[in-house]
Protein backbone atom coordinates (compact mmCIF):
# COMPACT_ATOMS: atom_id res chain seq x y z
CA UNK A 1 0.00 0.00 0.00
CA UNK A 2 1.56 3.19 -0.74
CA UNK A 3 1.51 6.42 1.35
CA UNK A 4 1.02 9.76 -0.12
CA UNK A 5 1.33 12.79 2.42
CA UNK A 6 0.79 15.99 0.23
CA UNK A 7 1.27 19.29 2.40
CA UNK A 8 -0.97 21.56 -0.40
CA UNK A 9 -3.93 20.53 -1.86
CA UNK A 10 -2.87 21.54 -5.41
CA UNK A 11 -0.74 18.34 -4.76
CA UNK A 12 -3.09 16.35 -3.63
CA UNK A 13 -5.59 17.06 -6.83
CA UNK A 14 -2.62 16.16 -8.87
CA UNK A 15 -2.00 12.97 -6.87
CA UNK A 16 -5.66 12.08 -7.12
CA UNK A 17 -6.28 12.98 -10.72
CA UNK A 18 -2.79 10.85 -11.40
CA UNK A 19 -4.49 7.92 -9.36
CA UNK A 20 -8.02 8.27 -8.54
CA UNK A 21 -7.72 4.88 -7.10
CA UNK A 22 -6.05 6.56 -3.91
CA UNK A 23 -8.07 6.37 -0.83
CA UNK A 24 -8.23 9.86 1.20
CA UNK A 25 -7.71 9.64 4.80
CA UNK A 26 -8.41 12.94 7.22
CA UNK A 27 -9.76 11.71 10.75
CA UNK A 28 -9.34 8.14 9.58
CA UNK A 29 -12.15 7.55 12.23
CA UNK A 30 -13.96 5.42 9.46
CA UNK A 31 -11.19 4.19 7.07
CA UNK A 32 -9.09 2.63 9.76
CA UNK A 33 -11.92 0.70 11.10
CA UNK A 34 -12.34 -0.71 7.60
CA UNK A 35 -8.27 -0.94 7.25
CA UNK A 36 -7.93 -2.61 10.67
CA UNK A 37 -10.80 -5.47 9.42
CA UNK A 38 -9.59 -5.87 5.83
CA UNK A 39 -12.86 -5.18 4.77
CA UNK A 40 -10.91 -2.72 2.27
CA UNK A 41 -7.62 -3.01 0.49
CA UNK A 42 -6.63 0.61 -1.18
CA UNK A 43 -3.56 0.71 -2.96
CA UNK A 44 -2.69 3.73 -1.79
CA UNK A 45 -3.81 6.43 1.13
CA UNK A 46 -3.83 10.24 0.47
CA UNK A 47 -3.10 11.49 3.72
CA UNK A 48 -4.98 14.53 4.31
CA UNK A 49 -3.88 16.25 7.49
CA UNK A 50 -0.89 17.62 6.10
CA UNK A 51 -2.72 20.27 4.29
CA UNK A 52 -3.16 22.96 6.25
CA UNK A 53 -5.89 24.52 3.56
CA UNK A 54 -8.29 21.89 4.60
CA UNK A 55 -7.83 22.38 8.18
CA UNK A 56 -8.93 26.18 8.56
CA UNK A 57 -12.37 27.50 8.44
CA UNK A 58 -13.36 31.33 7.70
CA UNK A 59 -16.13 33.92 8.02
CA UNK A 60 -16.60 35.55 4.54
CA UNK A 61 -19.53 38.18 5.76
CA UNK A 62 -22.82 35.88 6.83
CA UNK A 63 -21.25 32.50 5.42
CA UNK A 64 -18.76 30.16 7.11
CA UNK A 65 -16.34 27.95 5.15
CA UNK A 66 -15.60 25.20 7.35
CA UNK A 67 -12.42 22.97 5.85
CA UNK A 68 -12.98 19.31 5.12
CA UNK A 69 -10.30 18.26 7.81
CA UNK A 70 -11.58 20.29 10.56
CA UNK A 71 -11.94 18.24 13.57
CA UNK A 72 -15.28 18.42 15.32
CA UNK A 73 -13.80 19.43 18.56
CA UNK A 74 -12.82 22.61 16.97
CA UNK A 75 -16.32 22.86 15.27
CA UNK A 76 -17.74 22.94 18.88
CA UNK A 77 -15.15 25.31 20.24
CA UNK A 78 -15.16 27.45 17.69
CA UNK A 79 -18.77 28.01 15.62
CA UNK A 80 -21.17 26.67 18.41
CA UNK A 81 -22.37 30.47 18.56
CA UNK A 82 -22.67 30.78 14.78
CA UNK A 83 -23.42 27.15 13.56
CA UNK A 84 -25.30 25.71 16.49
CA UNK A 85 -26.96 22.76 14.18
CA UNK A 86 -23.77 21.57 13.44
CA UNK A 87 -21.78 22.33 16.47
CA UNK A 88 -24.84 20.31 18.18
CA UNK A 89 -24.66 17.43 15.74
CA UNK A 90 -20.41 17.88 15.94
CA UNK A 91 -20.91 17.21 19.86
CA UNK A 92 -22.77 14.22 19.77
CA UNK A 93 -20.48 12.32 17.66
CA UNK A 94 -18.71 9.56 18.98
CA UNK A 95 -16.62 10.08 22.16
CA UNK A 96 -14.02 12.84 22.84
CA UNK A 97 -10.95 11.02 21.33
CA UNK A 98 -13.39 10.26 17.65
CA UNK A 99 -13.99 14.44 17.98
CA UNK A 100 -10.54 14.85 18.52
CA UNK A 101 -9.80 13.65 14.98
CA UNK A 102 -12.88 12.68 13.08
CA UNK A 103 -14.28 15.72 10.14
CA UNK A 104 -17.17 16.80 8.61
CA UNK A 105 -15.08 15.90 5.44
CA UNK A 106 -14.88 12.50 6.35
CA UNK A 107 -19.04 12.21 7.45
CA UNK A 108 -19.46 13.49 4.04
CA UNK A 109 -16.73 11.36 2.18
CA UNK A 110 -18.01 8.29 3.87
CA UNK A 111 -22.19 9.26 3.15
CA UNK A 112 -23.30 6.83 5.76
CA UNK A 113 -27.27 7.59 5.62
CA UNK A 114 -26.41 7.76 9.84
CA UNK A 115 -23.76 10.77 9.40
CA UNK A 116 -24.68 13.14 12.17
CA UNK A 117 -23.49 16.09 10.05
CA UNK A 118 -25.84 15.56 7.19
CA UNK A 119 -29.31 16.62 8.18
CA UNK A 120 -27.61 19.67 9.72
CA UNK A 121 -25.85 20.10 6.10
CA UNK A 122 -29.39 19.88 4.71
CA UNK A 123 -31.59 21.67 7.16
CA UNK A 124 -29.28 24.70 7.05
CA UNK A 125 -28.81 24.65 3.33
CA UNK A 126 -24.94 24.22 3.53
CA UNK A 127 -23.02 23.89 0.41
CA UNK A 128 -20.26 21.10 -0.06
CA UNK A 129 -17.09 22.20 -2.05
CA UNK A 130 -15.44 19.84 -3.99
CA UNK A 131 -12.54 20.48 -6.00
CA UNK A 132 -10.26 18.22 -8.37
CA UNK A 133 -7.50 19.24 -10.91
CA UNK A 134 -10.09 19.96 -13.84
CA UNK A 135 -11.45 22.68 -11.44
CA UNK A 136 -13.73 23.27 -8.24
CA UNK A 137 -17.64 23.26 -8.12
CA UNK A 138 -20.30 23.71 -5.34
CA UNK A 139 -23.11 20.54 -4.74
CA UNK A 140 -26.08 21.81 -2.91
CA UNK A 141 -25.75 19.70 0.45
CA UNK A 142 -29.34 17.72 -0.24
CA UNK A 143 -27.94 16.61 -4.15
CA UNK A 144 -24.72 15.31 -2.22
CA UNK A 145 -26.19 11.89 -1.50
CA UNK A 146 -27.07 9.62 -3.69
CA UNK A 147 -27.50 6.51 -2.47
CA UNK A 148 -26.10 4.46 0.80
CA UNK A 149 -22.62 5.48 0.74
CA UNK A 150 -22.71 6.90 -2.40
CA UNK A 151 -21.96 10.72 -2.91
CA UNK A 152 -22.09 12.87 -6.09
CA UNK A 153 -18.19 13.03 -5.23
CA UNK A 154 -16.02 11.98 -8.59
CA UNK A 155 -13.02 9.84 -7.84
CA UNK A 156 -10.66 12.29 -8.68
CA UNK A 157 -12.35 15.02 -6.22
CA UNK A 158 -11.52 15.91 -3.14
CA UNK A 159 -14.50 17.49 -0.25
CA UNK A 160 -12.75 20.68 0.30
CA UNK A 161 -15.05 22.74 2.93
CA UNK A 162 -18.84 23.07 3.48
CA UNK A 163 -19.97 26.61 3.15
CA UNK A 164 -22.86 27.78 5.04
CA UNK A 165 -24.89 30.89 6.31
CA UNK A 166 -24.64 31.54 9.93
CA UNK A 167 -27.23 31.23 12.04
CA UNK A 168 -30.33 33.23 11.77
CA UNK A 169 -32.97 31.57 14.18
CA UNK A 170 -32.54 28.78 16.48
CA UNK A 171 -31.35 25.12 15.15
CA UNK A 172 -31.86 22.10 16.73
CA UNK A 173 -30.52 18.34 16.30
CA UNK A 174 -31.21 15.37 18.01
CA UNK A 175 -30.66 12.00 18.03
CA UNK A 176 -32.00 8.26 19.12
CA UNK A 177 -29.14 6.01 19.78
CA UNK A 178 -29.05 3.42 22.62
CA UNK A 179 -27.05 5.47 25.00
CA UNK A 180 -25.30 9.12 24.81
CA UNK A 181 -21.32 7.97 23.36
CA UNK A 182 -20.59 5.95 20.48
CA UNK A 183 -23.91 5.04 18.86
CA UNK A 184 -24.71 5.14 15.26
CA UNK A 185 -28.23 7.18 15.23
CA UNK A 186 -30.99 5.00 14.99
CA UNK A 187 -32.72 7.71 13.71
CA UNK A 188 -31.98 11.86 13.67
CA UNK A 189 -33.57 15.17 12.99
CA UNK A 190 -32.04 18.58 12.35
CA UNK A 191 -34.28 22.20 12.34
CA UNK A 192 -33.68 25.31 11.55
CA UNK A 193 -35.39 28.37 11.29
CA UNK A 194 -34.97 31.48 8.85
CA UNK A 195 -36.86 34.23 10.22
CA UNK A 196 -35.14 36.16 7.86
CA UNK A 197 -36.21 34.45 4.77
CA UNK A 198 -39.95 33.48 6.30
CA UNK A 199 -38.82 29.75 6.03
CA UNK A 200 -37.95 26.82 8.24
CA UNK A 201 -35.21 23.77 7.01
CA UNK A 202 -35.99 20.24 8.14
CA UNK A 203 -34.08 17.16 7.41
CA UNK A 204 -33.84 13.55 8.70
CA UNK A 205 -31.18 11.31 8.69
CA UNK A 206 -30.83 7.61 9.17
CA UNK A 207 -33.63 6.52 8.34
CA UNK A 208 -33.47 6.19 4.45
CA UNK A 209 -30.92 5.02 1.88
CA UNK A 210 -30.03 8.82 2.53
CA UNK A 211 -30.29 11.91 4.46
CA UNK A 212 -33.19 13.41 3.27
CA UNK A 213 -34.87 16.73 3.18
CA UNK A 214 -38.46 16.87 4.57
CA UNK A 215 -39.91 19.01 2.14
CA UNK A 216 -43.29 18.87 2.79
CA UNK A 217 -42.52 19.47 6.67
CA UNK A 218 -40.87 22.19 5.76
CA UNK A 219 -43.41 24.21 3.04
CA UNK A 220 -46.40 23.32 5.92
CA UNK A 221 -44.36 24.74 8.65
CA UNK A 222 -43.55 27.80 6.88
CA UNK A 223 -46.52 28.02 5.82
CA UNK A 224 -48.53 28.41 9.09
CA UNK A 225 -46.11 30.68 10.58
CA UNK A 226 -46.29 32.87 7.96
CA UNK A 227 -50.03 33.04 7.79
CA UNK A 228 -50.64 32.91 11.28
CA UNK A 229 -48.23 35.69 11.84
CA UNK A 230 -46.31 33.67 14.31
CA UNK A 231 -42.69 34.84 12.87
CA UNK A 232 -42.98 38.08 14.36
CA UNK A 233 -45.38 37.47 17.22
CA UNK A 234 -43.74 34.48 18.52
CA UNK A 235 -46.33 33.32 20.11
CA UNK A 236 -46.14 29.77 21.34
CA UNK A 237 -47.04 27.11 18.71
CA UNK A 238 -50.41 25.00 18.35
CA UNK A 239 -50.15 21.42 19.27
CA UNK A 240 -52.15 20.71 16.32
CA UNK A 241 -49.23 22.51 14.26
CA UNK A 242 -46.40 21.07 15.83
CA UNK A 243 -48.23 17.19 15.74
CA UNK A 244 -48.71 17.97 12.02
CA UNK A 245 -45.10 18.96 11.72
CA UNK A 246 -44.02 15.67 12.95
CA UNK A 247 -46.26 13.68 11.14
CA UNK A 248 -44.88 15.46 7.98
CA UNK A 249 -41.32 14.74 8.69
CA UNK A 250 -41.89 10.73 9.42
CA UNK A 251 -43.47 10.85 6.17
CA UNK A 252 -40.56 11.98 4.50
CA UNK A 253 -38.47 8.86 5.66
CA UNK A 254 -38.58 5.66 3.81
CA UNK A 255 -36.82 3.54 7.00
CA UNK A 256 -35.84 -0.57 6.80
CA UNK A 257 -35.66 -2.85 9.59
CA UNK A 258 -32.43 -3.65 10.92
CA UNK A 259 -30.56 -4.13 14.01
CA UNK A 260 -30.58 -0.62 15.55
CA UNK A 261 -34.51 -0.47 15.23
CA UNK A 262 -37.82 -1.36 13.12
CA UNK A 263 -39.05 0.58 10.40
CA UNK A 264 -42.02 1.67 12.34
CA UNK A 265 -40.29 2.50 15.03
CA UNK A 266 -38.35 4.97 13.06
CA UNK A 267 -41.51 6.52 11.77
CA UNK A 268 -42.78 7.16 15.48
CA UNK A 269 -39.97 8.50 16.86
CA UNK A 270 -39.07 10.82 13.86
CA UNK A 271 -42.25 12.06 15.00
CA UNK A 272 -41.24 12.84 18.28
CA UNK A 273 -37.97 13.90 17.62
CA UNK A 274 -39.56 16.36 14.87
CA UNK A 275 -41.94 17.98 17.74
CA UNK A 276 -39.73 17.96 20.64
CA UNK A 277 -36.87 19.91 18.26
CA UNK A 278 -39.21 22.10 17.12
CA UNK A 279 -40.93 22.88 20.68
CA UNK A 280 -37.32 23.92 21.97
CA UNK A 281 -36.77 25.78 18.53
CA UNK A 282 -39.80 27.83 18.87
CA UNK A 283 -39.30 28.37 22.66
CA UNK A 284 -36.11 30.09 21.79
CA UNK A 285 -37.20 31.92 19.00
CA UNK A 286 -40.05 33.01 21.58
CA UNK A 287 -37.17 34.65 23.32
CA UNK A 288 -37.56 31.39 26.50
CA UNK A 289 -33.65 30.92 26.54
CA UNK A 290 -31.50 28.70 23.70
CA UNK A 291 -32.18 25.34 25.13
CA UNK A 292 -29.81 22.44 24.33
CA UNK A 293 -30.15 18.72 23.26
CA UNK A 294 -27.67 16.41 22.86
CA UNK B 1 -13.78 -5.52 25.55
CA UNK B 2 -13.14 -8.82 23.19
CA UNK B 3 -9.81 -10.17 24.49
CA UNK B 4 -7.17 -9.39 21.59
CA UNK B 5 -5.79 -12.96 20.70
CA UNK B 6 -2.18 -12.20 21.75
CA UNK B 7 -2.68 -11.91 25.10
CA UNK B 8 -1.77 -15.31 26.53
CA UNK B 9 1.15 -15.47 24.69
CA UNK B 10 2.83 -11.46 24.75
CA UNK B 11 5.61 -12.23 25.37
CA UNK B 12 7.16 -14.83 23.23
CA UNK B 13 5.45 -13.29 20.58
CA UNK B 14 7.18 -9.39 21.64
CA UNK B 15 10.44 -10.98 21.70
CA UNK B 16 10.12 -12.95 18.08
CA UNK B 17 8.90 -9.64 16.76
CA UNK B 18 11.85 -8.17 18.53
CA UNK B 19 13.91 -10.02 16.68
CA UNK B 20 12.26 -9.68 13.11
CA UNK B 21 12.91 -6.07 13.83
CA UNK B 22 16.39 -6.33 14.36
CA UNK B 23 17.08 -8.50 11.68
CA UNK B 24 14.83 -6.40 9.30
CA UNK B 25 16.56 -2.92 10.56
CA UNK B 26 19.93 -4.93 9.89
CA UNK B 27 19.82 -5.30 6.10
CA UNK B 28 19.62 -1.42 5.65
CA UNK B 29 17.45 -1.18 2.24
CA UNK B 30 15.05 0.42 3.77
CA UNK B 31 13.69 3.57 1.83
CA UNK B 32 14.32 6.67 4.77
CA UNK B 33 11.22 8.23 4.11
CA UNK B 34 11.52 10.03 6.78
CA UNK B 35 13.29 12.86 5.51
CA UNK B 36 10.64 12.91 2.51
CA UNK B 37 7.68 13.84 5.65
CA UNK B 38 6.97 17.33 3.87
CA UNK B 39 6.15 16.32 0.24
CA UNK B 40 4.44 13.10 -1.13
CA UNK B 41 6.61 10.21 -0.03
CA UNK B 42 5.43 7.35 -1.92
CA UNK B 43 6.24 3.94 -0.78
CA UNK B 44 5.62 0.87 -3.07
CA UNK B 45 3.04 -1.75 -2.08
CA UNK B 46 5.17 -4.46 0.81
CA UNK B 47 7.17 -1.35 1.23
CA UNK B 48 8.74 -0.51 4.74
CA UNK B 49 8.93 3.07 5.80
CA UNK B 50 11.41 4.17 8.17
CA UNK B 51 9.26 6.52 10.64
CA UNK B 52 11.25 8.62 13.39
CA UNK B 53 8.21 8.91 16.30
CA UNK B 54 8.60 10.84 19.17
CA UNK B 55 7.64 9.29 21.99
CA UNK B 56 7.39 9.81 25.81
CA UNK B 57 10.22 13.00 24.82
CA UNK B 58 12.38 10.46 23.06
CA UNK B 59 13.13 9.83 19.46
CA UNK B 60 12.45 6.26 17.86
CA UNK B 61 13.23 5.07 14.90
CA UNK B 62 10.53 2.15 13.15
CA UNK B 63 10.23 0.65 9.86
CA UNK B 64 6.58 -0.42 9.53
CA UNK B 65 4.43 -0.92 6.49
CA UNK B 66 1.94 2.59 5.99
CA UNK B 67 -0.88 0.10 6.96
CA UNK B 68 0.79 -0.35 10.59
CA UNK B 69 -1.08 1.94 13.44
CA UNK B 70 0.43 3.53 15.72
CA UNK B 71 -0.77 1.09 18.25
CA UNK B 72 0.25 -1.70 16.73
CA UNK B 73 3.95 0.46 16.47
CA UNK B 74 3.80 1.42 20.17
CA UNK B 75 3.53 -1.64 21.19
CA UNK B 76 4.65 -4.26 18.65
CA UNK B 77 7.24 -2.43 17.30
CA UNK B 78 8.43 -0.33 20.31
CA UNK B 79 7.87 -2.43 22.67
CA UNK B 80 5.46 -0.32 25.01
CA UNK B 81 2.77 -2.00 26.29
CA UNK B 82 1.15 -0.20 28.51
CA UNK B 83 -1.13 1.22 25.71
CA UNK B 84 -3.89 -1.98 25.29
CA UNK B 85 -5.41 -3.03 22.38
CA UNK B 86 -9.26 -3.91 23.50
CA UNK B 87 -11.28 -3.62 20.14
CA UNK B 88 -9.23 -2.12 17.30
CA UNK B 89 -11.92 -0.50 15.94
CA UNK B 90 -12.81 3.14 18.23
CA UNK B 91 -14.90 2.07 20.45
CA UNK B 92 -13.14 0.94 23.42
CA UNK B 93 -10.35 3.74 24.29
CA UNK B 94 -7.96 1.48 25.49
CA UNK B 95 -5.24 2.80 23.03
CA UNK B 96 -6.42 6.16 23.86
CA UNK B 97 -2.32 8.33 23.72
CA UNK B 98 -1.71 11.98 23.77
CA UNK B 99 -0.87 13.21 20.99
CA UNK B 100 0.32 16.28 20.32
CA UNK B 101 -1.59 16.78 23.69
CA UNK B 102 -4.95 15.68 22.38
CA UNK B 103 -6.04 12.40 23.53
CA UNK B 104 -6.86 10.01 19.92
CA UNK B 105 -7.42 6.64 19.84
CA UNK B 106 -4.26 5.18 18.57
CA UNK B 107 -5.94 2.42 16.62
CA UNK B 108 -7.08 4.80 14.48
CA UNK B 109 -3.93 6.49 12.81
CA UNK B 110 -1.60 5.16 11.30
CA UNK B 111 2.14 5.45 12.30
CA UNK B 112 3.26 6.87 9.05
CA UNK B 113 0.82 9.59 10.28
CA UNK B 114 2.73 10.67 13.33
CA UNK B 115 5.48 11.84 12.26
CA UNK B 116 6.84 14.80 13.90
CA UNK B 117 4.20 14.59 16.50
CA UNK B 118 5.10 14.09 20.30
CA UNK B 119 3.25 11.45 21.49
CA UNK B 120 2.76 10.41 24.99
CA UNK B 121 2.07 7.02 26.37
CA UNK B 122 0.90 5.81 29.99
CA UNK B 123 4.77 4.85 30.16
CA UNK B 124 5.67 8.91 29.90
CA UNK B 125 3.21 10.00 32.49
CA UNK B 126 5.50 8.97 35.89
CA UNK B 127 8.35 11.48 36.77
CA UNK B 128 10.59 8.11 38.15
CA UNK B 129 9.39 6.76 40.30
CA UNK B 130 6.44 10.07 40.93
CA UNK B 131 3.26 8.81 39.74
CA UNK B 132 1.32 11.39 38.09
CA UNK B 133 -1.63 13.00 39.94
CA UNK B 134 -4.20 10.95 37.41
CA UNK B 135 -2.36 7.25 37.89
CA UNK B 136 -1.93 7.90 41.89
CA UNK B 137 -5.78 9.01 41.79
CA UNK B 138 -6.57 5.64 40.54
CA UNK B 139 -4.64 3.46 42.66
CA UNK B 140 -6.07 5.55 46.09
CA UNK B 141 -9.58 5.13 44.40
CA UNK B 142 -9.13 1.24 43.50
CA UNK B 143 -10.56 2.67 40.09
CA UNK B 144 -9.03 -1.06 38.41
CA UNK B 145 -10.04 -4.68 38.50
CA UNK B 146 -8.61 -6.47 35.63
CA UNK B 147 -6.79 -3.35 34.70
CA UNK B 148 -7.44 -4.03 31.11
CA UNK B 149 -8.80 -0.63 30.60
CA UNK B 150 -6.95 1.23 32.83
CA UNK B 151 -4.23 2.80 30.68
CA UNK B 152 -6.48 3.94 28.18
CA UNK B 153 -8.76 5.63 31.18
CA UNK B 154 -5.76 6.94 32.53
CA UNK B 155 -4.60 9.17 29.70
CA UNK B 156 -8.29 9.65 28.94
CA UNK B 157 -8.10 11.34 31.88
CA UNK B 158 -5.14 13.76 31.64
CA UNK B 159 -7.05 14.92 29.04
CA UNK B 160 -9.81 15.52 30.71
CA UNK B 161 -8.25 16.87 33.62
CA UNK B 162 -6.50 19.62 31.31
CA UNK B 163 -9.39 19.77 29.22
CA UNK B 164 -10.97 21.09 32.53
CA UNK B 165 -14.49 18.95 31.81
CA UNK B 166 -13.98 17.64 35.25
CA UNK B 167 -16.94 20.16 36.87
CA UNK B 168 -19.30 17.66 37.89
CA UNK B 169 -19.36 14.06 38.01
CA UNK B 170 -22.06 14.15 35.02
CA UNK B 171 -19.57 16.03 33.42
CA UNK B 172 -16.94 13.96 33.98
CA UNK B 173 -18.74 10.97 32.81
CA UNK B 174 -19.68 12.76 29.67
CA UNK B 175 -16.30 13.40 28.99
CA UNK B 176 -14.69 10.15 29.81
CA UNK B 177 -17.60 8.67 27.48
CA UNK B 178 -14.84 7.06 25.43
CA UNK B 179 -13.43 4.54 27.35
CA UNK B 180 -15.24 1.73 28.79
CA UNK B 181 -14.52 -0.79 31.53
CA UNK B 182 -15.58 -4.21 31.38
CA UNK B 183 -15.17 -4.51 35.00
CA UNK B 184 -17.65 -1.98 35.11
CA UNK B 185 -15.66 0.50 37.84
CA UNK B 186 -17.41 3.86 36.83
CA UNK B 187 -18.35 5.04 39.82
CA UNK B 188 -14.33 5.04 41.26
CA UNK B 189 -13.10 5.84 37.75
CA UNK B 190 -15.15 9.34 38.07
CA UNK B 191 -13.86 9.58 41.65
CA UNK B 192 -10.40 9.40 40.99
CA UNK B 193 -10.79 11.62 37.98
CA UNK B 194 -12.56 14.22 39.84
CA UNK B 195 -9.63 13.55 42.81
CA UNK B 196 -7.16 14.09 40.35
CA UNK B 197 -8.54 17.66 39.01
CA UNK B 198 -8.78 18.62 42.52
CA UNK B 199 -4.83 18.05 43.19
CA UNK B 200 -3.99 19.40 39.88
CA UNK B 201 -6.01 22.54 40.51
CA UNK B 202 -4.19 22.96 44.05
C1 LIG C 1 -16.19 4.66 17.78
C2 LIG C 1 -16.76 5.47 16.64
C3 LIG C 1 -17.91 6.21 16.86
C4 LIG C 1 -18.46 6.97 15.82
N1 LIG C 1 -19.58 7.69 16.09
C5 LIG C 1 -20.13 8.43 15.11
C6 LIG C 1 -21.29 9.21 15.38
O1 LIG C 1 -21.79 9.27 16.50
N2 LIG C 1 -21.81 9.93 14.35
C7 LIG C 1 -21.27 9.93 13.11
O2 LIG C 1 -21.77 10.62 12.22
N3 LIG C 1 -20.16 9.19 12.83
C8 LIG C 1 -19.59 8.46 13.79
N4 LIG C 1 -18.48 7.70 13.52
C9 LIG C 1 -17.95 7.68 12.15
C10 LIG C 1 -16.87 8.72 11.87
O3 LIG C 1 -16.25 9.17 13.05
C11 LIG C 1 -17.42 9.93 11.12
O4 LIG C 1 -18.04 9.53 9.94
C12 LIG C 1 -16.34 10.98 10.82
O5 LIG C 1 -16.97 12.16 10.40
C13 LIG C 1 -15.37 10.53 9.77
O6 LIG C 1 -14.43 11.57 9.61
P1 LIG C 1 -12.86 11.24 9.43
O7 LIG C 1 -12.18 12.53 9.17
O8 LIG C 1 -12.36 10.45 10.55
O9 LIG C 1 -12.93 10.36 8.10
P2 LIG C 1 -11.92 9.33 7.46
O10 LIG C 1 -12.03 8.03 8.13
O11 LIG C 1 -10.57 9.93 7.34
O12 LIG C 1 -12.58 9.26 6.02
C14 LIG C 1 -13.90 8.78 5.84
C15 LIG C 1 -14.21 8.64 4.35
O13 LIG C 1 -14.23 9.91 3.73
C16 LIG C 1 -13.22 10.00 2.74
N5 LIG C 1 -12.69 11.36 2.89
C17 LIG C 1 -12.22 11.94 4.02
N6 LIG C 1 -11.92 13.24 3.79
C18 LIG C 1 -12.18 13.47 2.49
C19 LIG C 1 -12.07 14.61 1.65
N7 LIG C 1 -11.64 15.79 2.11
N8 LIG C 1 -12.43 14.49 0.35
C20 LIG C 1 -12.89 13.31 -0.13
N9 LIG C 1 -13.03 12.20 0.62
C21 LIG C 1 -12.68 12.28 1.92
C22 LIG C 1 -12.25 8.90 3.04
O14 LIG C 1 -11.60 8.44 1.89
C23 LIG C 1 -13.18 7.84 3.58
O15 LIG C 1 -13.83 7.17 2.56
C24 LIG C 1 -17.87 6.95 14.54
C25 LIG C 1 -16.71 6.22 14.32
C26 LIG C 1 -16.15 5.49 15.36
C27 LIG C 1 -14.90 4.70 15.10
S1 LIG D 1 -8.39 -0.53 20.71
FE1 LIG D 1 -10.42 -0.03 21.28
S2 LIG D 1 -10.46 2.09 20.83
FE2 LIG D 1 -8.53 1.52 20.06
S1 LIG E 1 -11.94 -3.38 32.00
FE1 LIG E 1 -11.23 -4.33 33.81
S2 LIG E 1 -10.65 -2.62 35.00
FE2 LIG E 1 -11.72 -1.71 33.31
Amino acid sequence: MDFLRPTTLAEALAAKAERPDLVPIAGGTDVMVELNFDHRRPPGLLDLTGIAELARWSADGDVLRVGAAVPYARIVQDLGDRLPGLAMASRTVGSPQIRNRGTVGGNLGSASPAGDTHPVLIAGDAVVEVASARGARSIPADEFYLGVKRSALEPDELITAVRLAAATGPQQFAKVGTRNAMVIAVCSFAVSLHPERLRVGAAVGSAAPTPRRASAAEEFLSAELTSAGLWESREPLPDSVQRRFGELVAEAASPIDDVRGSAAYRRHALAVLARRSLGWAWREHSGGGNERCA
Amino acid sequence: MPNPPHHANTHTRRTVLKSTTVAAASTALLPDAASGAASPAAANPGDVVRVTLSVNGRSRVVDVEPRVTLLDALRERLGLTGTKKGCDRGECGACTVLVDGERIKSCLTLAVMRRGSEITTVEGLADGDRLHPVQAAFIRHDAFQCGGCTSGQIMSAVACVREGHTGSEAEIREWMSGNLCRCACYQNIVAAVADAAREVRR
